[in-house]
């Protein structure tokens, strides 16, 4: 019997150089939870058929000498990631039966060293959500307490990495998809830097937000996925060249050499933070401070802004990507149909759920002839002020600290009719995408009913390393 | 925001909406934008932001991709002779 609660992938990777296990007896391992698991938590939509033996011809490479660390590791994928030859339906309905026709760039370089992929997770349709309560193929339940949401958007990645039901998961993040969920199911989960990870082959929601955002158990294991990952990829215009990446880490070098000051922007969470979490956030402040760090007040006046300037500039990107959904190249189409336009009306009328009509709707209404400058234009201004002052805030500080999510996982059901109550949830989140900036959230206790709390810290642009070391200190005095 | 607004969104959008459908949109935008208006008074100074903007056009020349032209193939909602079938456009 391998002990999965406790495996984490350098557990696992020394094992199977040991022989204490192989490759197909550890994905066997996952299978067998899957299988007693996933009908009540539905985090899987589909389990891959060739699974076995992507685990034999991983435990070839031990064979013959040429494994790394995530050789024969299972991982779980979101269902926005493109595998070749797989279905990726982004949780829509009108991408059920859309196979992929190649591989995204994360997926060519995890099969290079021979991950394994158990299969696809379920997601908020088209990743818009923070409790996979959208997705069209059913909610994803959190293994903590079945009664509760997972968080979202990349709820069915979460849930299978804390259910046991993979070592390793990959999301995707737009504002929070990784981290929320990471914080509600009491996982690692990281935000690398705009344009670290390459986005060729992730079905678009917000081009100039999204990431691919590795989850693990532990912070080593998200660092693990994101030094393979992160890389320049000519495939991705917004991939930042490695002369950028070099020169973002000069910039960095001038700044403070011991990583010590932590940073905490008060007046963003005055209200509206749940009792406890609070109450938590202060006990996590307390053991940095202990642990000799500096707790320094901090001011970001327009960040208070970012969530709703994220709601505007968001949908507009939603309404302009999700137009190439229209019932003619590839996805549902509506065969019942006079005329071109009614294939488009239709198919996109049954093929799109409610909460992606709503932000089409809304992307069109702030791009519109007399709204744009009022919104659109005025979004961009703010998101550019929030981002200054982002950068601004690391002249003075390594960190940035918040609580991840203002509250802990909340009931199925719950926020479903109240769309801003639910868009609340990525408070905290919002900065650290509009900035671009990398950001983790980390486990940080659990609640008088048992639910996980976490906190998350932001760093300057490219300093993911600096966060892997306050992550893994964290985990130390925690 | 009225129900001929969301009638014109869903039109440029190409989306139908049933009766029904308008009405929940109706609700749910106009509780979005009151959340978002407040973008509208914040001040900010008038910069453009700031992109460091680099050309990222690959050189015109053609090259082979990894795409799998059968798999694209087999997904067309309707085809003839192995070409994309729409319906008439004029």
């Amino acid at each position: 019997m391998i002990d999965l609660k406790n495996l984490t992938i350098e557990k696992a990777h020394e094992s199977l150089v040991r022989g204490d296990f192989t490759c197909k007896e550890l994905s066997e391992a996952y299978l067998k939870v899957i299988s007693e698991k996933n009908k009540e938590i539905n985090a899987y939509l589909e389990i891959y058929d060739d699974v076995i033996s992507q685990a034999e011809n991983a435990q070839k490479k031990f064979t013959d000498g040429t494994a790394t660390i995530l050789t024969g590791i299972p991982f779980a994928i979101k269902d926005n990631i493109l595998i070749e030859g797989r279905i990726a339906s982004a949780g829509s309905k009108i991408l059920e039966n859309y196979k992929a026709s190649y591989d995204a760039t994360v997926i060519k370089d995890l099969k290079k060293v021979g991950a394994v992929f158990l299969g696809r997770t379920n997601m908020d349709e088209f990743a818009m959500g923070s409790s996979t309560q959208t997705s069209a193929f059913g909610v994803t339940r959190n293994p903590i307490d079945t009664s509760r949401v997972p968080g979202g958007s990349s709820g069915g990645s979460a849930a299978a990495l804390a259910g046991d039901m993979a070592l390793a998961a990959l999301g995707t993040e737009t504002c929070g998809s990784v981290r929320e969920p990471s914080a509600f199911c009491g996982l690692v989960g990281l935000k690398p830097t705009y344009g670290a990870v390459s986005r060729e082959g992730i079905i678009a929601m917000g081009n100039s937000l999204d990431q691919v955002s590795p989850f693990g158990k532990c912070v080593r294991d998200t660092e693990i996925i994101f030094n393979l990952l992160s890389r320049y990829d000519k495939e991705d215009s917004t991939s930042v060249s490695e002369d950028l990446r070099r020169g973002y880490l000069r910039k960095n070098e001038g700044l403070s050499f011991v990583k010590n000051k932590i940073g905490v922007p008060w007046h963003l969470f005055k209200e509206g933070v749940d009792a406890e979490v609070l109450e938590n956030f202060k006990q996590s402040l307390e053991k940095f401070k202990k642990a000799g760090y500096e707790i320094i007040d901090i001011e970001l006046p327009h960040a208070q802004y970012s969530l709703a300037a994220y709601y505007i500039i968001m949908p507009a990107e939603v309404s302009t990507n999700l137009s190439r959904f229209d019932g003619i190249r590839y996805g549902y189409s509506e065969k019942e149909v006079q005329n071109l336009k009614e294939v488009y009306m239709k198919s996109r009328a049954k093929g799109f759920g409610r909460e992606a009509r709503r932000r089409i709707l809304l992307g069109t209404y702030v791009l519109s002839h007399g709204y744009y400058d009022a919104y659109y234009n005025k979004a961009l201004k703010v998101r550019e002020k929030i981002r200054e002052e982002v950068v601004d805030a690391f002249k003075n500080v390594d960190f940035i600290l918040t609580p991840t999510v203002p509250i802990t996982a909340f009931k199925l059901g719950e926020k479903l009719d109240d769309p801003v109550a639910m868009y609340l949830c990525d408070i905290f989140s919002a900065p650290a995408n509009l900035a671009g900036v990398p950001s983790i959230a980390l486990p940080s206790g659990i609640s008088s009913i048992g639910l996980p709390f976490s906190i998350q810290f932001m760093a300057p642009h490219f300093q993911e390393n600096t966060l892997f070391e306050v992550g893994k200190k964290f985990e130390e005095i925690r | 925001m009225d129900i001929k607004d969301v009638e014109k969104l869903a039109e440029l959008a190409k989306i139908e909406l049933s009766e029904d459908e308008k009405k929940g949109i109706l609700k749910d935008m106009d509780g979005i934008l009151e959340y978002v208006k407040v973008i509208e008074k914040v001040e900010v100074p008038d910069i453009e932001p700031e992109y460091k903007i680099k050309n990222v056009w690959r050189e015109d020349k053609t090259e082979t991709r990894e795409f799998s032209k059968d798999i694209i193939t087999e997904q067309f909602p309707d085809s003839q002779d192995g070409f994309l079938k729409v319906k008439k456009i004029l």
